[in-house]
C-alpha cells in the first residue's frame, strides 16, 4: 500500500456522518493539523479539494490510451488490408479509411477504457494479493475516520485529539502500524 | 453535497434507513445461507442448462442440418436470440452510463443489477455466434491473426467483422465498468465476513480496496470516464449489429433506419428484462424500500419512449418501402403483414407498439403486477421482432423458385432454452454471493431520499422530517 508506514502512530478520529467529516476536515486543517487520509464508505463530493489533493491527471491517461487505441486500428487495418492483402470489396478501395471507423472506435474505447483503469488499480496500488491497511473496518460500513500521522505533526497528542473531538469526532483511536 | 434535496422529490430509499441498514439490508442475502426460494430457482435453472448444453453439443456433433434452417432461410432461431440477447444486454451499460451522466440518480437501486443481466446477456449472445458458426473451434478465425493460409486476414469491410470488435469490446468494456463498481462492496463484505475463506476470496477480489479519499476521487473520476465511454459504445454495438443487416441487398433488410430503430429496440427490450429481474429480486431479497415503486415508474417511463419510437420506426419503414418504389422492397413488407408469417407480425405489433401505451396510466406505469407482465410481453414482442425481420425477409426474396418456409426443430427450441439456463444460472449465483443493489451509491443518496436525516447534521433534531430543506453551496 501506498499509505503504509512502519512504525508510525496514529490518531484516528471516527464520525458518523459524511457531512460532519466534510466540516471537520476544513477544521482540523485551519487548526494546523496535517491530515493523512480520509476514509469513507462511500465518495463523498469536494473531500478531496477540502483534503487539498492535486486534482487526478487519470483523464490524460485515458487520453493518451485512447490515441494508442485508434492508430493501433489505423496500422492494423492498413497493414492487413492497404499493404499485406489488399482486397477490393463491394467496389470500395482497398484502403479506405472511413469504412473502417467502427474499427478505430472500439479499439479507441477498448485501450482508453482498460488503459486508464489499470493506471487507477497502479496509482492506488490495488490488487489481488494487496492487504489493505485498514484503520478502522467499520469505514467500509457506516462510520468515516480521519487518521493523523504521529510523525508528521509537530503539535501534541492531547491537543489533536481535543481538535478532533471539537471538529464533531465521535471518538479518537491511536493505531500503531 | 448534493444530500438535501427538493420536498417536491420522492424518497429514492424508504423506510428512513441508515447507512448501516443499507449494509446490513443488502450483504444479508451475501453473508447468509441460501434460501429455498434461491436453491430451487437454482437448481430448476441449472437442470435447462444442462439439458440445453447438451442439445448445443448435439447441434455441434451432428452440424446444423439439426436445425430447421434450408438455403432460403440462413439465418432464423440463431440470429434471432443472438440479436435478441445482445438488446436486452443494453439497458445495463445504458443505466450504468447515461443515466449517470444525466445525473439520474434513481440508477442507483438498479444500476449494480442491471449491470450484471448485461454481462449475463452478452455472454449468451455470444453463445449463439459460436453456435451459428457451426465450427465453433474455428472461432478465432474472426479475428485478425495471421494464419497458416499465407497472408490472408479477416475483412475489415464487413459488418460481420466489425460485430467482432463491437461485442467484446462491449463486453470487455461492461465488465470492468462492473466490476469497478463492485470493488467498494465487496470491501464491505471483506471486513464483514466471518470465515477465513470468504475473507481471503473477498479480499482477493476487492484488491486491497481501503475507501480512501484519494482512491474515491480517482474512483469517481475514472467512473465518470468510463461512463461517457460506454454511453456511445451502447450506441455503436447496437448500431453495428443492425449493419449486418443494413448493408446487405435483401429487401426488409437494406434500410437506413436501422441503426437508431435497433438502438432504441435493444434499450426497450433491455429495460423490460431489467424489471422482470428486479421486480424478482425485491421480493425474493425483501429490497422493496430501496428499489421502489419510483423506480419501477422511472423505467416504466423509459419503456414507453423507446417502445414509442420502436413504434414509429415500424410505420416508417412501411412508409419508405412504399415511398421507395421499389416493389420488392413493398412486396417484403406487405408479405410481413400479410403472409405466412401474419402471426409473427401481429405478435409484434400488439406486444411492442399497444401494450407499451398502456404505461401512459399512471396506476399501470406504477402497479408491479401489470409491469411483470407487460415488461414479459414486451421482451416476446421484441423477439418476435427480430424473427420477423430476419426469417420473413429471407424466406421470400428476388426469386419466388427460391422461397421457402422456415420450420423451427426441437433443436431450435432447445439451444434457445439452453441460454435461459445459461442466463439464469449465472444470475442466480450473482445473486447469492455479490451484493445486488450498489451499496455504496445508495448510501451516497440515502440522505437526499430518506425521510430522516441524522442527528450529527447541525440544524436537524434525530428523525425529524425534512419538510423545508435548504440547498447547500457544494452542489456537485
Amino acid at each position: 500500500m501506498s499509505d503504509a508506514h512502519s512504525n508510525s502512530k496514529f490518531l484516528v478520529g471516527i464520525y458518523d456522518d459524511d457531512d460532519v467529516v466534510l466540516q471537520a476536515v476544513k477544521d482540523v486543517r485551519k487548526a494546523g493539523v496535517k491530515i493523512h487520509e480520509v476514509y469513507s464508505p462511500f465518495p463523498i463530493h469536494g473531500l478531496d479539494v477540502a483534503l487539498g489533493h492535486p486534482r487526478t491527471k487519470l483523464g490524460i491517461a485515458a487520453f493518451l490510451f485512447g490515441l494508442t487505441g485508434t492508430l493501433t486500428a489505423i496500422l492494423l487495418t492498413f497493414y492487413t488490408e492497404g499493404y499485406d492483402w489488399p482486397m477490393i470489396v463491394g467496389g470500395k478501395d482497398s484502403y479506405s479509411p472511413i469504412i473502417y471507423v467502427p474499427i478505430f472506435f472500439e479499439l479507441t474505447v477498448l485501450f482508453s477504457a482498460l488503459g486508464m483503469v489499470g493506471t487507477f488499480l497502479l496509482s492506488n496500488g490495488l490488487g489481488p494479493t494487496v492487504k489493505p491497511l485498514m484503520y478502522d473496518l467499520r469505514t467500509t460500513d457506516n462510520k468515516f475516520a480521519m487518521t493523523i500521522d504521529m510523525s508528521k505533526n509537530d503539535i501534541g497528542e492531547g491537543d489533536i485529539e481535543g481538535i478532533l473531538k471539537r471538529s464533531g469526532a465521535a471518538e479518537v483511536n491511536v493505531k500503531q502500524f | 453535497m448534493s444530500h438535501v434535496t427538493s420536498a417536491v422529490r420522492t424518497p429514492l430509499v424508504t423506510g428512513g434507513k441508515t447507512y448501516a441498514d443499507v449494509t446490513e439490508d443488502i450483504s444479508r442475502q451475501v453473508e447468509g445461507k441460501p434460501t429455498r426460494e434461491w436453491t430451487i430457482a437454482f437448481t430448476i435453472a441449472v437442470v435447462v442448462l444442462i439439458y440445453g448444453a447438451a442439445c448445443v453439443f448435439w447441434t455441434w456433433w451432428e452440424g446444423l442440418g439439426v436445425w430447421g434452417l434450408n438455403k432460403t432461410v440462413g439465418w432464423a432461431w440463431d440470429i434471432t436470440n443472438f440479436v435478441w440477447w445482445v438488446g436486452i444486454g443494453h439497458a445495463g451499460t445504458l443505466i450504468s452510463a447515461i443515466l449517470l451522466l444525466f445525473r439520474q440518480k434513481w440508477r442507483t437501486a438498479v444500476n449494480r443489477a442491471a449491470e450484471a443481466m448485461t454481462i449475463f446477456a452478452v455472454i449468451c449472445a455470444a453463445s449463439f455466434i459460436l453456435m451459428h458458426m457451426g465450427r465453433p473451434w474455428l472461432a478465432y478465425w474472426a479475428l485478425p491473426l495471421p494464419n497458416t493460409l499465407g497472408s490472408l486476414w479477416v475483412n475489415f469491410k464487413s459488418p460481420l467483422v466489425w460485430d467482432v470488435f463491437a461485442i467484446s469490446t462491449y463486453f470487455t468494456v461492461s465488465l470492468v465498468f462492473w466490476y469497478m463498481g463492485l470493488l467498494p462492496d465487496l470491501a464491505t463484505i471483506r471486513d464483514r465476513a466471518r470465515s477465513k475463506v470468504s475473507r481471503y476470496i473477498y479480499g482477493a477480489f476487492s484488491l486491497g480496496w481501503n475507501g480512501s479519499a484519494k482512491t474515491w476521487a480517482r474512483y469517481e473520476y475514472i467512473s465518470l470516464i468510463l461512463a461517457g465511454l460506454s454511453t456511445p459504445l451502447v450506441l455503436s454495438v447496437h448500431t453495428i449489429v443492425s449493419m449486418d443487416f443494413a448493408t446487405s441487398v435483401i429487401p426488409g433488410w437494406h434500410t437506413t433506419i436501422f441503426p437508431p430503430y435497433f438502438v432504441a429496440g435493444a434499450i426497450f427490450s433491455g429495460f423490460a428484462m431489467v424489471q422482470n429481474l428486479v421486480l424478482i429480486i425485491r421480493v425474493v431479497f425483501k429490497l422493496e424500500d430501496y428499489i421502489t415503486v419510483e423506480h419501477i415508474e422511472s423505467m416504466n417511463k423509459v419503456i414507453t419512449l423507446t417502445g414509442s419510437i420502436v413504434g414509429v420506426a415500424y410505420l416508417t419503414e412501411f412508409f419508405i418501402a412504399w415511398y421507395s418504389g421499389v416493389e420488392f422492397e413493398s412486396y417484403a413488407f406487405i408479405n410481413r403483414a400479410t403472409g405466412p408469417y401474419w402471426w409473427a407480425y401481429a405478435a409484434m405489433m400488439t406486444c411492442n407498439v399497444i401494450s407499451p401505451q398502456l404505461f401512459w396510466s399512471r396506476a399501470i406505469r406504477r402497479s408491479v403486477v401489470w409491469t411483470f407482465t407487460l415488461s414479459v410481453i414486451v421482451n416476446i414482442g421484441m423477439w418476435f421482432e427480430r424473427f420477423v425481420i430476419i426469417v420473413t425477409s429471407l424466406h421470400r426474396d428476388y426469386l419466388p423458385s427460391s422461397w421457402a418456409m422456415f420450420h423451427p426443430t426441437l433443436f431450435d427450441i432447445s439451444d434457445y432454452i439452453f441460454s435461459f439456463g445459461l442466463f439464469f444460472t449465472l444470475f442466480l449465483l450473482f445473486s447469492k454471493f455479490l451484493p445486488v443493489v450498489n451499496m455504496a451509491e445508495v448510501k451516497t443518496v440515502i440522505k437526499s431520499s430518506s425521510e430522516k436525516l441524522p442527528a450529527s447534521v447541525s440544524g436537524v433534531a434525530k428523525g425529524e422530517r425534512v419538510t423545508n430543506p435548504t440547498f447547500n453551496k457544494n452542489i456537485d
